[in-house]
């Protein structure tokens, strides 16, 4: 399976590679993509200096522009689809239908994938995308079993790539609205779920006040972990009762499960955090990378050695196992 | 939905929750009998061979480099406050934040801002463990954190040592470092935990 790592910034872009991952994916610094955070992502000039690094070293390059294109602004995603294309890169992720279409015209010989935020999760749905456009590789939502994924796999006409690593998203990708209600912006068609710009931590007392937008939607003792300041994993009162109504902070590891996931036909492992720094890709790309090379090896997979890096100091195998079924 | 609430800040309290790997008490007295003059010229040092070596440094903040940052190590008797504007940045040094304005605040022992300075720590994780706290303009601490990570700060680099002995010096620096927040009981940095499997 190969190895895809996530960089937000030319440094981590050299880093994931020199770390061991097949494949690197990267976003401009816009709307365009999934990550549109302050300060991070590529300009077009290090995108391509970032491909060369990359080459050099048999690394590939994946360019994420995933969100959904404005009505009357479409130049700008069609701009960063030919900026990835000329850069070298040897495939531009996208979601949007009118993007694909475009991009699998003006770009016949570009190599495809469905980003998650597409959110294909059936064989028709992924096979529409496949005959339609020519997308050589999906990357499946993360709310399939590995059973699930063994089915899809093996009636689809082309690649999956699953998440393995990182922050968890139970909504359906690409169509979450959470964000949008509190901020008025998305990942969707800003490329940022809860925009830092509007989020706010304050002290009160021991405790740690996350506001979103104006909401307070979480409160963290002392002592307790904290999560990322979205809804889906804020704290809300049902019946005078305080819970994780949507999801707890916790981040996906699915280490311990990866030959199911090689058994089920899955080409591709996808580590999530753009946004994260050197210090957590260096270490979480080294991990798989060994657990990889173990699997291939036909060796048990070494222990995780990853908790302190995860969100609210938890992981998960998520919906690989439904355990909660 | 959870009612909203009005803002409050309690330092202490913050610094009780954050305090990690602090420095020895003794030091912390040491340090708060000093003149501030030599740490602020030693700052002026670093940050001006910093921008030496890495003229590209703050261009990533884009529209948040006109911002204030108080760097706040809790554990030492003085602040830091970072103005990273295109024209003439500037560190500056003071005994407390009372009176200094500010637009985004960045607390943590010393030794946990000095990891996340050379990339040894990553945010995200110290922010989940509750020993980095932020407070005030959040998008543009993210912005400033993103212009760091990018710009490859090694120890020796900001020492200003000559690139040819910055690998072995930044190695060397970095270990040390390591054993000091062993000793002192601050988060393992990952490059530590990434030892035991790599």
């Amino acid at each position: 399976m190969e190895l895809v790592c996530p960089a937000g910034t030319p440094s981590a872009l050299r880093t994931v590679v020199d770390a061991g991952a097949d494949a690197v994916y990267c976003g401009f610094r816009d709307e365009t993509n999934a990550r549109n955070f302050p300060g991070l992502n590529f300009t077009a000039q290090e995108l391509v200096q970032g491909v060369a690094y990359a080459h050099d070293r048999g690394t590939k390059v994946l360019v994420a522009i995933n969100t959904f294109a404005r009505a009357g602004g479409t130049e700008l995603w069609h701009r960063a689809v030919a900026q990835a294309v000329e850069s070298g890169a040897d495939a531009v992720i996208l979601a949007d239908l009118g993007l694909l279409g475009w991009a699998s015209r003006a770009y016949p010989a570009q190599r495809l994938h469905l980003s998650v935020q597409a959110a294909a999760s059936t064989p028709s749905a992924i096979r529409f995308y496949a005959e339609r456009y020519g997308v050589k590789r999906v990357v499946l939502p993360r709310v399939l079993t590995v059973e699930e994924i063994a089915a899809i796999v093996s009636a689809i006409p082309c690649e999956t790539e699953v998440f393995a690593f990182g922050g968890l998203c139970v909504m359906t990708e690409g169509r979450c609205l959470l964000s949008s209600y509190a901020t008025g912006e998305s990942p969707n068609m800003n490329g940022v779920c809860s925009p830092a710009a509007h989020v706010d931590y304050r002290q009160e007392g021991t405790a740690l006040a996350a506001r979103l937008g104006g909401f307070t939607i979480d409160r963290y003792p002392a002592g307790q972990p904290a999560a990322y300041p979205t809804l889906c994993k804020g704290t809300f009162k049902v019946d005078g009762k305080a819970a994780h109504i949507f999801e707890e902070p916790t981040s996906l590891n699915a280490l311990a499960i990866l030959p199911q996931l090689k058994a089920a036909g899955v080409s591709a492992l996808k580590i999530e955090g753009r946004q994260r720094g050197k210090a957590y890709l260096a270490a979480v790309v080294r991990q798989f990378r060994t657990a990889l090379d173990a699997l291939d090896a036909g060796q048990a997979m070494p222990a995780s050695a990853l908790i302190a890096l995860t969100e609210g100091g938890r992981e998960t195998t998520g919906s690989y196992k439904k355990t909660w079924r | 939905m959870v009612e909203m609430t009005p803002p409050s800040s309690d330092v202490a309290e913050v610094a009780s929750s954050i305090g990690t790997g602090s420095l020895p008490w003794p030091v912390s007295k040491v340090m708060s009998a000093l003149p501030l003059a030599p740490l602020q010229f030693a700052s002026n040092r670093v940050l001006q061979t910093a921008l030496g070596r890495r003229p590209g440094l703050f261009s990533r903040l884009a529209e948040y480099s006109g911002k204030r940052f108080a760097i706040d190590p809790i554990d030492c008797p003085f602040v830091f406050l970072l103005e990273p504007r295109v024209e003439k940045p500037t560190l500056r040094v003071h005994a407390t934040l009372d009176g200094v304005t500010w637009d985004a605040r960045i607390s943590a022992v010393m030794l946990v801002l000095l990891g996340l300075l050379d990339g040894t720590y990553d945010g995200d994780a110290l922010f989940f463990s509750r020993d980095l706290l932020i407070e005030g303009d959040t998008a543009a601490v993210l912005a400033l954190r993103n212009a760091i990570e990018d710009a490859e700060l090694d120890p020796a680099l900001l020492l200003g040592a000559p690139q040819f002995v910055t690998p072995v010096l930044s190695g060397n620096i970095r270990r040390a470092a390591d054993v000091m927040r062993r000793l002192l009981g601050a988060p393992a940095s990952a490059s530590a935990r990434g030892d035991r499997f790599a």
